[in-house]
């Protein structure tokens, strides 16, 4: 398979580029932000994103749903991230689908997700720190487990119909085995969340587990062998974010240079000067290899390739890296008004950041590459 | 169902476990290592049997046409090819530049006599070809260069010095830019290629910083070219050297991919500095470094992927290249800094039990070139600023 998106990818892009950025481009995040809006999105941009079939995308057509690939989600969560637009496509309609996905939770939730009505939050995450130790428990209970626990940087959690959580079931914090992951309803006794405003002005909860009673039929997959899921949710989660960095990443660098042509100091335009020409062409080299590095994780992952691992940690780390300087760059040569509140590159530093940080940052996943790797 | 690719991949796949030579399945060390094939060639063990084999089947040239001894293979078969000696770690059967530079600049530039005569040739590597671009007083501003070639009837005079040229004491022949009009900068440039055993050639190697001499001075004079040699019309050699340039910046892109199998360089690190109790190399600080140089090196290793894809579908942008030719090279230095923090005293050695000729020193050393030869990183930046970006002029 070439490492270029084909016809149809082209046309999705075309459409998808359209749609998103006269939808929700980055005002209707100003909007959103400014009103302290107690959702921290539009309901009804997550129903036009069903109606256009984003949300469809990864769901089987047994399922009412496309039956693409990531590369098309890529697609979608790339102009997500060039307008800043907030929605939950990335955690419900990529991570939880891919969760769900072939097993018995496809058929209760897949209808609502491919109608644009649910929403999916993902409690995957114990410390400041993405990481694999899980410490919290689901201990078992009659017909089913009781979880007890505190998870962090749960997204929309404070308005998602479902939890994919993950929980220990036995063994020890560190152990692959042991692990079991359960979709756990939003109404369920003894879940409860602090939400907190993140620095985009997303929003994000500690959601508390106290003795949450499930049935046995909330266990996504298998009992202790919920790492297999567990990982299929995160490679789809890290590609997703690597797409939508590199959304974030380009969005600030046409941004810069749009201003490099426009701006003027000395009676010139700054882009004239080589100091920043090649910064800026420094900028675009790393985002350009950061760009294959994300079409190879998700071709890879189509293809069901046993090299996709690797490929999505250097995706994750490389996008970390790229958009980092994007966003860097992009104040810096804005000058003053970069730092203004009412200029929107700010915007786009703080959703780099996040999104960097999300599903583990580029030092998380080149520790990953070298622990493989054997060193 | 079997495609007819997959039958290629199988096909292939036995074809190179047959006929490559274990000699041949091994990383290449040094500049030494390669196999350069010309007139007089320094043969290792294996190498000219693996030369020779690829070269029956045109796989030295994969995908140029069967006409001028290439293997006729589509993108897809050159790819699974590729992809295929990449598993069984195989080396280039032959480097070349006749392969990398001229072959290209040939196969869109001359005319039908000149890829018969020369391209052949060059895909079994009996010619080794060298280049003559650079000039004493022009290296990053090219076009300003001076080595003249004045009209005889159906032959040129040149007369002039070229600087630079790279293994210009062990080529065959040259292809060269020499000036035929004062008139313009650019357009007063002719592209032509003569043997270097033409009476009044002379080579002499520069001695670099590495110890090695893979430069050369070429005088040049009032040596006979037949206008036949000229490849393209006259003064129009600008074009032939501007195409040529962007297969040269992809060939040297390549080089911040490393070798074939393994990672040398990590293995390296382990040997010297070992792992601690958790598995990890006990310099954490030099393995922070290490990883996340791995993180750019296997992305850009993508993106190599994808611009050769996008080459081959038209796609790519013209001034990717310097692009390539920019990342590729400085990833190159950053890996052989690398090498050195991780050899410690060890890599410092020229001679002694653990190192002959100073190998990691000398390729180290050797690296700095990369990033002023072919067109120098500002060069490339300038390019991608103003072609790319689009951004305005000074």
């Amino acid at each position: 398979m070439p490492l270029y998106l084909n016809d149809e990818q082209v046309m999705l892009r075309d459409t998808t580029k359209q749609f998103v950025a006269e939808h929700a481009p980055v005002s209707h995040l100003r909007a959103l932000r400014d009103a302290n809006d107690s959702t921290g999105f539009s309901r009804d941009l997550w129903k036009q994103f069903a109606e256009m079939g984003f949300t469809s995308i990864l769901i089987g057509e047994d399922h009412g749903g496309l039956g693409l690939g990531h590369v098309e989600a890529g697609v979608v969560l790339e102009e997500i991230g060039r307008n800043l637009s907030p929605s939950p496509f990335l955690t419900t309609a990529v991570a939880a689908v891919e969760a769900l996905k072939g097993t018995a939770h496809a058929e209760r939730w897949f209808p609502g997700i491919v109608a644009g009505d649910t929403v999916a939050a993902l409690a995957i995450d114990e410390r400041a720190k993405h990481g694999d130790a899980i410490a919290m428990t689901a201990e078992r209970s009659g017909n089913g487990f009781k979880l007890s626990g505190e998870k962090r940087f749960v997204t929309h959690a404070h308005v998602a119909d479902l939890l994919i959580v993950a929980a220990r079931t036995s063994g020890a914090d560190v152990d692959d085995a042991g692990v079991t992951l359960f979709a756990v309803p939003k109404d369920a006794d003894g879940l409860s969340h602090e939400t907190e405003r993140l620095a985009d002005s997303s929003l994000a909860a500690r959601s508390r587990f106290d003795r949450v009673e499930v049935d046995a039929d909330a266990v996504i997959g298998e009992v202790d062998n919920g790492r297999v899921v567990l990982e299929r949710l995160l490679a789809a989660g890290r590609t997703g974010a690597s797409a939508e960095m590199l959304g974030v990443g380009g969005g600030a660098m046409d941004m810069t240079v749009a201003y490099m042509k426009e701006r003027k100091q000395f009676g010139a335009p700054i882009g004239s000067f080589q100091a920043l020409q090649h910064r800026a062409a420094h900028l675009y080299s790393e985002m350009e290899v950061a760009r294959a590095a994300v079409l190879k994780a998700q071709q890879l992952l189509d293809a069901d390739d046993a090299r996709a691992d690797e490929a999505v940690s250097v995706a994750k780390a490389m996008t970390g890296l790229a958009a980092t300087l994007a966003v860097q760059e992009g104040i810096q040569m804005h000058g003053g008004i970069g730092m203004t509140d009412e200029y929107d590159i700010g915007f786009y530093m703080k959703r780099a950041r996040v999104l960097a940080e999300m599903f583990g940052d580029s030092n998380f996943h080149a520790d990953r590459l070298a622990r493989k790797a054997g060193y | 169902m079997m495609t007819d690719l997959d039958q290629f991949r199988r096909d292939t796949r036995a074809w190179l476990e047959a006929n490559c030579p274990p000699e041949m399945r091994q990383p290449v060390r040094s500049e030494k290592d390669a196999c350069w094939g010309g007139r007089n060639p320094d043969f290792q063990p294996g190498q000219k049997e693996w030369m020779d084999a690829m070269a029956s089947r045109g796989w030295t040239v994969p995908d140029w046409p069967t006409a001028y001894g290439g293997g006729g293979l589509s993108a897809a078969q050159t790819k699974i090819l590729r992809e295929e000696m990449a598993a069984i770690h195989a080396r280039n059967p032959l480097n070349s530049f006749g392969i990398s530079m001229l072959g290209p600049a040939l196969l869109k530039y001359g005319n039908e006599e000149q890829k018969l005569e020369h391209l052949p040739k060059i895909a079994r590597g009996e010619i080794r070809w060298c280049q003559g671009y650079s000039e004493p007083n022009a290296g990053s501003d090219l076009a300003s260069l001076a080595a003249s070639a004045e009209d005889a009837g159906d032959h040129y005079i040149v007369n002039g010095q070229k600087v630079w040229t790279s293994y210009a004491d062990k080529a065959d022949w040259i292809f060269c830019l020499v000036r035929t009009s004062k008139e313009s900068k650019q357009g007063g440039i002719s592209f032509v290629l003569f043997d270097m055993a033409s009476e009044g050639v002379s080579t002499k190697p520069i001695l670099l910083i590495s110890g090695y001499s893979p430069f050369c001075e070429t005088f040049m004079d009032n040596v006979k070219v037949p206008k036949a040699n000229r490849v393209h019309a006259e003064n129009k050699g600008w074009d032939v050297a501007k195409y040529l340039l962007g297969h040269e910046r992809e060939m040297i892109s390549g080089m911040g991919l490393g070798s074939t199998g393994g990672n040398p360089l990590i293995e390296g690190a382990i040997a010297t500095i070992g792992l601690n109790d958790r598995g990890e190399l006990a310099d954490p600080l030099l393995r922070a470094h290490l990883a996340l140089f791995d993180v750019r090196s296997k992305a850009f290793a993508a993106m190599s992927e994808r611009f050769i894809d996008e080459l081959k579908a038209g796609q790519a942008h013209p001034a990717q290249p310097s692009m390539m030719k920019y990342y590729g090279t400085e990833l190159n230095k950053a890996r052989h800094e690398l090498v050195m923090a991780a050899g410690g005293s060890d890599a410092l050695e020229w001679e002694s039990r653990g190192s002959s000729g100073g190998a990691k020193a000398r390729a180290w050393l050797r690296t700095k070139a990369n990033s002023i030869e072919g067109g120098t990183s500002e060069v490339q930046l300038n390019i991608i600023a103003k072609r790319i970006l689009e951004l305005p002029g000074a």
